[in-house]
């Protein structure tokens, strides 16, 4: 199971500024057993965002966020509700929310961050990947995550090795900040990319305790003790 | 004050210099470098283990520098050291007496020697320029206080010939709202690349040294254009390089990096020269043009 938490309102809300009519797409995966997302805490947030003078449009639960397939063929049912919205609010890890950055051609912005549960978490991604750097920067990027697109995982941009789409460490691997500056580019959002975040706090990608003590970890430690 | 930042508040055309520190500790073929340029630029760049090919220190050649009364751009990348290692080299650098810092990210390690290596980039140039901003407020990226407030004249780099440009400019200003003080570029063959370049950053109202990597072969020419990242040297020029003698080549490439120089020097606010070993043709270039 992936880990996350979730991001403070206020975070959400400032990078949300200007998008008043919302969709909030959520994954009944792993959000749902780490209780961060599932269709209470959808509604929960649905009912703070419309506190804040929102428009919720519509709420969608996706059963996994990370296969992109079914985000597209269910996403497919809610074209009008879609169409109507100026952002989606995407309630799962990071891989869930660039998959679903990649099927719909508006602005997502991620409400949780992921945090490291020291890896092999058994999901089923197609390109899209998550590093759980624990403090999810996707509402800046455009829905591409530059942790593990950019071989450098640079926050700031573009280095001089990318040259025609390309990066300079393979043959044909795209520059994941020239992807970025795509998609901001076509959603007109490229004042994005003066923004400067903060410097990365790499103690979130340490494994919490939290993130160990699964149900497993209580059969084998709590159990037998 | 350094010079180099003297001389660019003074609106003097600047010249700067470059050495890339040895393979091993014979600094010989360095030394002879060093003193073709001593008296023919503002400042020496000293390279950071430069294309990710391990070899001696930028800080450590930048010291030396100082002690013998030249002025040092000590050059810091982001990929073989964290946060903490990169403010402590600043502080180490600032007590020897350098000030100009020029920060890069840094190519990766797979383009160079050690490609196993682990890529560290806790910062990127963007992030490096606010540390070196937080450590000339007195305060280190934690907040922590400093006994004694260092003084640095922080520059960065851009390539003006990268394709799409847009990001690159975006990032620039980005550099600039860090902090960055001064620019060099990557080389440029064209003069119309750096026109064309210079008036989309014209609002950032920075000082642009524009890069001139000498010519030393068509080979060469060929070689960057396929590999070297918004590196574009022109069909004409890989003509006249490889039109001359092996014998007249060095003072050919010369010719042509003066003649460079002379093309872009009112579009830009200096020049950088990277001579790749070819410093003792310094005295030509600069004449060439009309600098010396």
């Amino acid at each position: 199971m992936i880990v996350t938490e979730e991001k403070p309102l206020s975070e959400v809300l400032e990078a949300m500024a200007g998008d008043d009519k919302v969709l909030i797409v959520g994954c009944a995966g792993c959000p749902e057993g780490w209780q961060t997302g599932g269709p209470a805490k959808v509604a929960e947030l649905a009912d703070a965002l419309r506190a804040k003078g929102k428009e919720v449009v519509d709420t969608v639960m996706i059963d996994f966020l990370c296969n992109k397939a079914l985000v597209g063929l269910r996403l497919a049912r809610c074209l009008d509700a879609l169409k109507a919205a100026d952002a989606v609010l995407v309630v799962s890890c990071g891989v869930g929310v660039q998959a679903t950055a990649a099927m719909v051609d508006k602005p997502c912005h991620p409400a949780l961050n992921t945090i490291s549960s020291g890896g092999a978490q058994g999901l089923w991604p197609s390109s899209e990947r998550c590093q759980e750097c624990g403090n999810c920067v996707l509402s800046l990027t455009g829905g591409i995550c530059p942790i593990t697109t950019c071989a450098k995982s640079m926050l700031n941009g573009p280095c001089g090795g990318s040259h025609k789409q390309t990066c300079e460490v393979e043959p044909n691997r795209p520059c994941g900040w020239y992807r970025i500056y795509e998609r901001l580019k076509a959603q007109g959002r490229l004042d994005n990319l003066k923004k400067l975040p903060d410097i990365r706090n790499y103690r979130k990608m340490d494994v919490p305790m939290k993130a160990r003590s699964t149900i497993r970890w209580a059969l084998e430690v709590e159990e037998e003790a | 004050m350094s010079r180099l930042q003297e001389a660019l508040e003074a609106g003097e055309f600047v010249v700067t210099g470059e050495i890339g520190p040895p393979k091993g500790i014979d600094t010989h073929e360095m030394d002879e470098e060093i003193e073709h340029l001593r008296g023919k630029v503002v400042a020496i760049n000293v390279t950071d283990i430069q294309s990710s090919v391990m070899r001696l220190g930028s800080l450590t050649v930048s010291e030396y520098l100082v002690r013998q009364d030249l002025e040092p751009v000590y050059q810091m990348v982001c990929r073989d050291r964290n946060r903490l290692a990169l403010q402590s080299d600043l502080l180490s650098g600032a007590w020897v007496g350098i000030e100009n810092i020029l920060a890069l990210t840094g190519d990766h390690q797979v383009l160079g020697d050690h490609p196993d290596a682990k890529g560290v980039f806790d910062l990127d140039s963007v992030s490096l320029l606010q540390t070196i901003g937080s450590l000339m407020d007195g305060r280190d990226l934690a907040g922590n206080e400093l006994a004694g407030v260092p003084k640095f004249f922080p520059g960065a780099v851009v390539a003006p010939g990268l394709e799409p440009v847009e990001p690159q400019v975006l990032k620039m200003e980005k550099k600039v709202a860090a902090g960055a003080r001064f620019f060099q570029t990557q080389a440029v063959y064209d003069p119309r690349q750096l026109e064309a370049f210079m008036k989309q950053v014209e609002h950032l109202k920075v000082p642009v040294l524009v890069g001139i990597v000498l010519l030393k072969s068509a080979g060469m020419a060929k070689f960057m254009n396929k590999n070297v990242a918004g590196v574009f040297v022109p069909d004409h020029l890989i003509e006249e390089i490889g039109a001359a003698k092996r014998k007249d080549r060095k003072k050919k490439s010369a010719e042509i990096a003066g003649r460079l120089i002379r093309e872009m020097k009112d579009m830009c606010q200096g020049v950088h020269m990277m001579p790749l070993g070819w410093t003792d043709m310094t005295d030509d270039i600069l004449g060439h043009a009309g600098l010396a």
